[in-house]
């Protein structure tokens, strides 16, 4: 029993010692630095209590940038998994069905390589080169839209508050999308083709077959996956940041953007605290209402 | 198999190494123990360096690189051999000295530059920065008899204090104003207009000629804040731009700087705005103008150096002073807005504070400032430090435009005081000036309503101009 005791303690007090020091403790500290006025630049501070957070309910930059946030965190999830969904079904079983039974496209596995590049690709990349595509004369967007005629729809994108948001957001799903599709890929391989051809045989269509067997069948994954992107559309930083830093006046700016430059620019690491605190409890009221709304029935095969 | 860790085992077993971690780690710890290094003062050391204490520099790796540092320090290793000098360069300064900052080991110099700088409203109000003002009466080092401070560009020892207290030293002269191509000028047969009336109406025949007049970063528009606020400055004179500086109440919306934002936005109510130039960033706008596509733009003298790479031949990029908006302008049609740049500091908490003193003397000489210019081809706050030295053609009409001011350079300090009302606030409200969603007399209410927010927040340090 001792033996054993040691044995498992050897394993498990490492992860925990390197989980507590690099990810609890700083967790810890944000909320205590977050009821100070500590400027992040001498080992001096006061602690002001509640102030920060009071100041952050009248602030109306913060209360912007979560709009946004908020509209991120509906719009991501549901269109990057539709698209998700979409794009896995067509590349396992979008197929014209033939004797060779329920599969994919033809160049399925061109396909399923092509939308996981993205993935390959640092945020900081993929950044650089839509800020380049957005570019106004010179990118590759207006170019195309110049060559098909469209030239009154080639607009300034990051440089109008009316889009800048969107723009943000396309490339979020771009670049979020191609995960998902191999995601959602891999959990179609583990549904019977049987039930497939049964379907067909009864004269189903490709969107019966994928909302009444597809989806159901892979509900556990898209839960999944509605949590990761619901955290994703919370964070945001990295892709605003270098798209568009959160301009113009604003308009596309986040939360986590908003935290960096509170700490970095204005050397308030107190407020800027308050806001990671904020986020935190944000992001786990929003994990575990999702994962309540879409728990349901498992299904048995 | 037995319950060999219980669950609540496991939780506490958790909670004690968070414990463990928290009082490891703790982010706002630190000590404090100044123990600076000092030397016997003599003349040919007058700030008292320890010779053998080590000297710690950190570099901004931007524009400038970090070369013309390495031979700063080889000037400092010179005259202390027994001196152990390390040097880094980064891009990342409040990310990689924040937490220095905090423990109380800063390094001995830092080039504090660049988009993530340390903020200076918070190091300055935590105390953090050495005075220089004993360098500045320190003697220089190419002459004994003249001090370090008769040795500076005009407005440098104002652009660097704080609260009378000299405590950043702006290495590199910048001057701002609106840039051309004498080469598209001359082959036009156009002259760059002293006066607004005539401004506007070169504006008319460039459009007419196919080009666009002006073109602008519409991603960083505080850009066009520099021309307005330097017109404001002429026409109502520097007292205007110290009420800005000092965050009187109604200071933007003097009659000065309101008639100044009419006349930029005229650009833009006239359609002289390049098409397009609110969504670029300030290398794209800034390559459109090398490319012949707008004739006017607005920016630092860093301009040359930056679009080195796509500059074609013979452009002969030139700078000139913004142009007068009345007649009654206070301030002639020379007067620029020049001030320093890259801010050098010395930390109060550094281990060798004499040293870093006396690394700022050896960059302030003849030579050190002189092989600065040759090496990153921009001019230092240093007195005469570019004669005989071949400047590419923006540069040489900085040092003309220099010249032909007389002494009429001005600055406001806002910018360096209060980050943020420049960088987010009144580059938001440019945004919407140029691309006509709200106009002059919007523009002045509502950078008035930020001013103003920033003069009642309690969180930020106040600062006041002379």
């Amino acid at each position: 029993m001792r033996g054993k005791r040691l044995f498992i303690a050897t394993f498990l007090i490492p992860p925990l010692l390197l989980y507590g020091v690099f990810v609890v403790s700083p967790y810890a500290q944000a909320f205590q630095i977050a009821g100070t006025d500590w400027s992040g630049l001498s080992p001096e501070y006061d602690f002001v209590g509640l102030d920060n957070f009071r100041r952050l309910a009248g602030d109306g930059y913060f209360w912007n940038a979560l709009r946004h946030n908020a509209l991120m965190l509906v719009v991501l999830p549901v269109a990057t998994i539709l698209l998700g969904l979409f794009f896995a079904s067509m590349i396992s079983v979008g197929g014209r069905p033939d004797r060779a039974g329920v599969h994919g496209v033809r160049g399925a596995g061109l396909y399923r390589v092509v939308y996981f590049f993205p993935q390959v690709l640092s945020v900081a990349i993929i950044g650089v080169l839509w800020k380049e595509a957005y570019a106004p004369h010179t990118g590759m967007i207006n170019g195309v839209l110049r060559a098909v005629g469209l030239d009154a729809l080639a607009v300034a994108w990051l440089g109008d508050p009316r889009f800048s948001f969107w723009c943000v957001l396309a490339v979020l799903v771009w670049m979020n999308v191609g995960f998902y599709v191999v995601l959602f890929s891999a959990a179609m391989q583990s549904i019977p083709r049987d039930l497939y051809e049964a379907a067909l045989l009864d004269g189903a269509s490709r969107l019966t077959t994928l909302v009444r067997i597809t989806v159901p069948l892979v509900w556990d994954t898209i839960q999944v996956a509605w949590v990761y992107l619901a955290i994703i559309a919370i964070d945001g930083f990295a892709i605003v940041q270098i798209i568009t830093d959160g301009g113009p006046s604003s308009s596309s700016d986040v939360v986590g953007l908003r935290l960096y430059k509170t700490a970095f620019g204005d050397g308030q690491f107190g407020y800027a605290s308050a806001i990671g605190v904020a986020m935190f409890f944000m992001t786990l009221t929003v994990a575990v209402a999702f994962l309540r709304v879409t728990r349901r029935e498992r299904v048995e095969l | 198999m037995g319950h060999g860790i219980s669950r609540r085992g496991l939780l506490q077993g958790a909670a004690g190494a968070a414990a463990a971690g928290t009082l490891a780690g703790c982010a706002m710890g630190g000590d404090d123990s100044p123990d600076d290094a000092k030397g016997e003062v003599t003349a040919s050391n007058p700030l008292g360096v320890k010779p053998d204490a080590p000297l710690e520099v950190v570099i901004f790796n931007g524009g400038f690189g970090e070369e013309y540092a390495k031979a700063h320090e080889a000037m400092y290793r010179q005259r202390y051999p027994k001196a152990e000098i390390k040097h880094s360069a980064t891009q990342q300064i409040a990310e990689t000295l924040q937490p220095r900052f905090v423990a109380g080991d800063p390094p001995d110099v830092v080039n504090n530059s660049g988009g993530s700088q340390i903020d200076f409203n918070g190091l300055v109000s935590e105390g953090a920065l050495t005075d220089l003002g004993e360098l500045l009466d320190a003697p220089s080092l190419d002459d004994p008899n003249t001090k370090v401070r008769d040795t500076l560009l005009p407005g440098i020892v104002d652009v660097g204090s704080y609260d009378g207290r000299f405590l950043s030293l702006n290495y590199a002269y910048s001057a701002y104003g609106v840039w051309y191509s004498q080469k598209l000028f001359d082959a036009r047969g156009w002259e760059y207009p002293k006066t607004w009336t005539e401004m506007i109406a070169l504006c008319r025949t460039i459009k007419a000629a196919g080009i666009a007049p002006w073109t602008y970063p519409g991603k960083h528009s505080r850009y066009m804040s520099w021309p307005i606020l330097a017109a404001a400055g002429k026409t109502g004179g520097i007292e205007v731009i110290k009420a800005i500086d000092n965050l009187e109440p109604n200071a933007w919306k003097h009659d000065a700087v309101r008639a100044a934002a009419e006349a930029y936005y005229q650009l833009a109510v006239d359609g002289y705005l390049q098409p397009g130039a609110e969504g670029m960033d300030h290398i794209q706008s800034q390559t459109e103008w090398c490319r012949g596509h707008a004739a006017f733009v607005s920016c630092g003298s860093w301009l040359e150096n930056e679009q080195k790479s796509v500059t074609p031949p013979g452009f002969r990029m030139a700078v000139a002073p913004t142009p007068s908006l009345t007649a009654g302008d206070k301030m002639g049609f020379e007067a620029f807005r020049g001030t320093g740049s890259e801010p050098f500091i010395v930390p109060t908490k550094g281990k060798n504070v004499r040293g870093g003193l006396e690394y700022l003397r050896i960059m302030l000489s003849q030579q050190g400032a002189s092989d600065f210019t040759r090496k990153v081809s921009s001019l230092t706050c240093v007195r005469g430090s570019s004669a005989g030295i071949a400047l590419g053609p923006g540069l040489t009409s900085v040092t003309k435009l220099i010249d032909a001011s007389n002494g009429g350079a001005f600055t406001w300090l806002y910018s360096s005081y209060y980050r943020k009302l420049e960088r987010e606030r009144v580059d938001a409200a440019c945004a919407e000036l140029f691309t006509k969603r709200i106009n002059a007399a919007q523009w002045c209410d509502k950078v008035q309503r930020s001013a103003d927010e920033f003069a009642q927040d309690p969180a930020v340090k106040k600062y006041k101009r002379a």
